[in-house]
């Protein structure tokens, strides 16, 4: 019997396992959701804007590895999850977006609500295809799950004509995919491999510095072997954190602008630095022509493009991370000599780094009157246990959440890294959620980053969704505050927000509890009712608006150039009375 | 250092807008570009003359691998190879000229293919260094309009004669 496109689409996807659909209907998917309207094999939720529907897809696919799933309308639809895309492409995340487009006799006619929604999209997906004929549909949607989640994952758009959902055809789900021109490389270099083993072995500051590529291959438990086998200290970029256990002693935490001293101490003074799924990006590296001078370096990633594009590798490994790191365990294991003598070997490596942990650690004073934000952050970590599925925003919260992050789960660190997405956490962590009804998901966020997508809350109300926000509210954005005190003589061009919203009223107007803390001793008491809530949350900390991140690499700085507090000119400049000065001069204040 | 990069493609509606898109979103450069179906319809070669150094070039074929409508890419300046250009060359030809510009084309292999009155056009295919040459030798008598292919290229097949020992070693 033949289907129509709608209805393939929807066979097609239970193929899939889909279990859950983002998105916004319009003109030409109405046939599509009209479908998905009259069966109960997968969830869709509808959300309150496009973009909103994308992030919630990444968070969905971030916490659970499988394919997010996105369904939005032609034109403004589907323009408006092109962030969404772009931040799922920087990222690695496998997401499939549908977008739906005007009838196939209309393309390049400027028909209403028509765009280029190939055109648009080519460089912010991994693959996109517009789908001509209703035969192709179901072959197209297996190719676009296929690639979405296989090499190094990533966003794949399939862009389905009006006429297509709604023609018939034989409906076949094929078994087998083939892409001619896509075979990725899973297997690495044996021979490569090997010599990476020897070098491990006689290497006398080796670091280990994982990546996000560790996650998705799902290697935490292959990176921990190799870093106990060798007895070789792990820092983690902030794509990579869970993929170590934040508690164990190797454990030296993020890198990179805003990681920890010793970890970035650690690179630079490494003799071999073994990058697994990392792509040393610029706020890892720092000033490139001083980076891990003495290092010779194995670079280890699925894709071949990562390798040597910034730094030279001296032993590039093309592979899947888990394949290539339990073959390079065997290797280690084979070693001659016992990992006693490996450990007393290591021994005044990891000495010294752990004398510059204790020169300069995380810090922070919190005192009786202002609220600081890294205090927030830490006492919820540690009231819940590290244990919460922990989704951020963008900025001062997210670096500060990512330092005292101690979490041991892969997936359960979830942030926008390469592109920097404020807006993304909330939605994110609405998509986490859905994957996982019964786990806590924690949103740590700001209001800078809340209010580009605060309209969701409708979505976390209306399905329910028991997220967490912890609102890090210090009236700026924060970061860009750093950077202008830092850099710009402390002149606050349009960073300023304000008193407003109200968030323990915005929360409430969407039928959610709002809670506030203005005061230290109020944080917690607020974080204890907060968590105890059965539903969806909103905690508004309002915290020392001129609190700076450190420590900090300088953009353009060198590694062990870090910055670790304000500097003394800073320090000099009272801004207390900043934030009352710019109300009276009615700033971000609501007009009386 | 100038690269030649042969890339075969699925022979499908945007791959060229693909291949171009990475070039451009990267800041490489394209000096000249071909594209045309091979001897398998569903599949096109394109001809990429590009400038850059090996770091550079090692990341443009890197990339151009990883676009999944590309199924092999060759950069032939690694290998012996022949490349080629044709061009279409229309000149004024003033009537004392109009022999001085049989001859200069003869000299270069090129044919006239079209003529008026006042014009000649010529056809020359060869090495960019001829191309060049042939149209720096017209640019005297006037040229009205030049149009050129880019370069397609190929790899020469090994020119080495194998002895008979090594004909044996093989069977062997």
């Amino acid at each position: 019997m033949k289907k129509t496109g709608a209805e393939i689409f929807l066979e097609s996807l239970k193929q899939e396992g889909v279990k859950v659909v983002f998105g916004i209907p319009g003109g030409v998917v109405l046939k599509i959701f009209d479908v998905l309207h009259q069966q109960k094999d997968l969830d869709v939720i509808l959300t309150r804007h496009e973009q909103g529907a994308a992030h919630m897809a990444e968070g969905y696919a971030k916490a659970t590895g499988k394919a997010g799933v996105v369904l939005v309308t032609s034109g403004p639809g589907m323009t408006n999850i092109v962030t969404g895309l772009a931040d799922a492409y920087m990222d690695s995340v496998p997401l499939v977006a549908f977008t739906g487009q005007v009838s196939t006799n209309l393309i390049g006619n400027d028909a209403f609500q028509e765009a280029d929604n190939i055109g648009i999209s080519r460089p912010c997906t991994k693959h996109n295809v517009l789908v001509k004929d209703v035969n192709d549909l179901a072959r197209t949607i297996k190719e676009a799950f296929y690639i979405a989640t296989t090499g190094r994952p990533g966003p794949v758009l399939v862009d389905i004509p009006k006429d297509v959902s709604t023609n018939k055809a034989d409906f076949k789900y094929p078994e087998k995919v083939q892409v001619r021109g896509y075979n990725p490389t899973y297997e690495g270099n044996k021979y490569q491999i090997k010599q990476a083993a020897e070098e491990i072995k006689t290497a006398k500051r080796p670091v280990i510095y994982v990546g996000g590529g560790a996650v998705f291959s799902d290697a935490a438990e292959e990176v921990r072997e190799v870093a106990e086998l060798a007895q070789v200290p792990v820092t983690m970029t902030l794509m990579g954190l869970g993929s170590f256990p934040g508690a164990h002693p190797l454990c030296m935490g993020m890198l990179g602008m805003h990681g920890g001293y010793w970890s970035n101490m650690a690179m630079h003074h490494a003799d071999l630095l073994i990058a697994v799924g990392a792509r040393f990006d610029d706020r890892v590296t720092g000033k490139l022509s001083d980076f891990c001078p003495d290092a010779r370096v194995i670079h280890i990633d699925i894709d071949p493009t990562s390798i040597k594009k910034n730094i030279h590798a001296h032993i590039p490994i093309v592979g899947d991370v888990k394949t290539v790191l339990r073959q390079l365990n065997v290797y280690l294991r084979a070693m001659d000599g016992k990992q006693s003598d490996l450990k007393e070997q290591r021994r005044p490596w990891r000495e010294q780094i752990e004398e510059w942990k204790r020169a300069h650690p995380l810090r922070y004073e919190q005192g009786a009157k202002v609220v600081k934000p890294q205090f927030v952050i830490e006492r919820v970590f540690e009231m819940t246990n590290h244990e919460g599925i922990v989704v951020t925003d963008v900025g001062q919260h997210q670096m500060w959440a990512a330092q005292y992050f101690r979490g041991a789960k892969p997936r359960t660190f979830i942030t926008s890294g390469g592109l920097g997405t404020m807006g993304f956490g909330f939605p994110a962590a609405l998509g986490a959620q859905k994957a996982y009804p019964d786990k806590l998901v924690l949103c740590i966020t700001s209001e800078g980053s809340f209010q580009m997508n605060p309209q969701e809350l409708a979505t976390a109300a209306i399905y329910k969704l028991p997220v967490k926000i912890v609102l890090i509210n210090n009236k700026f954005h924060g970061m860009v505050r750093q950077w202008q005190d830092l850099f710009y003589e402390s002149r606050y061009a349009s960073s300023y927000l304000g008193e407003i919203p109200d968030f323990v009223k915005l929360a409430e107007a969407y039928g959610i509890l709002g809670l506030r803390a203005l005061k230290p001793a109020e944080v917690e008491p607020v974080i204890r009712e907060g968590l105890k809530h059965r539903g969806p949350v909103l905690m508004d900390f309002h915290v020392d608006p001129f609190e700076n991140c450190y420590p900090m690499i300088p953009a353009g700085g060198a590694q062990h150039e870090m910055m670790l507090e304000d500097p003394p000119e800073l320090r000099k400049v009272d801004r207390s009375g900043l934030a009352k000065k710019k109300a009276e001069e009615g700033e971000g204040v609501l007009p009386a | 250092m100038e690269h030649i990069i042969s890339v075969q493609v699925e022979n499908k509606a945007g791959v060229l807008a693909r291949v171009a898109g990475l070039f451009s979103a990267r800041g490489y450069n394209i000096e000249s570009l071909s594209v045309a179906p091979t001897l398998d319809p569903t599949t096109s070669m394109i001809t990429i003359v590009t400038q850059g150094d090996d770091p550079v070039v090692e990341q443009i074929i890197k990339q151009l691998n990883k676009v999944i409508e590309v199924l092999k890419v060759v950069d032939l300046t690694e290998t012996n190879f022949l490349d080629r250009e044709t061009a279409l060359i229309k000149i004024h030809t003033r009537p004392e000229h109009r022999d001085e510009a049989i001859r200069i084309a003869d000299i270069f292999r090129a044919k006239i293919v079209d003529s008026s009155p006042t014009t000649y056009t010529v056809e020359v295919t060869g090495d960019v260094d001829k191309v060049e040459a042939l149209i720096n030798l017209l640019k005297p008598l006037g040229i009205k309009e030049i149009v050129r292919t880019g370069r397609v290229a190929i790899a020469r097949e090994a020119a080495k004669v194998q002895t008979r020992r090594e004909i044996q070693a093989a069977k062997a």
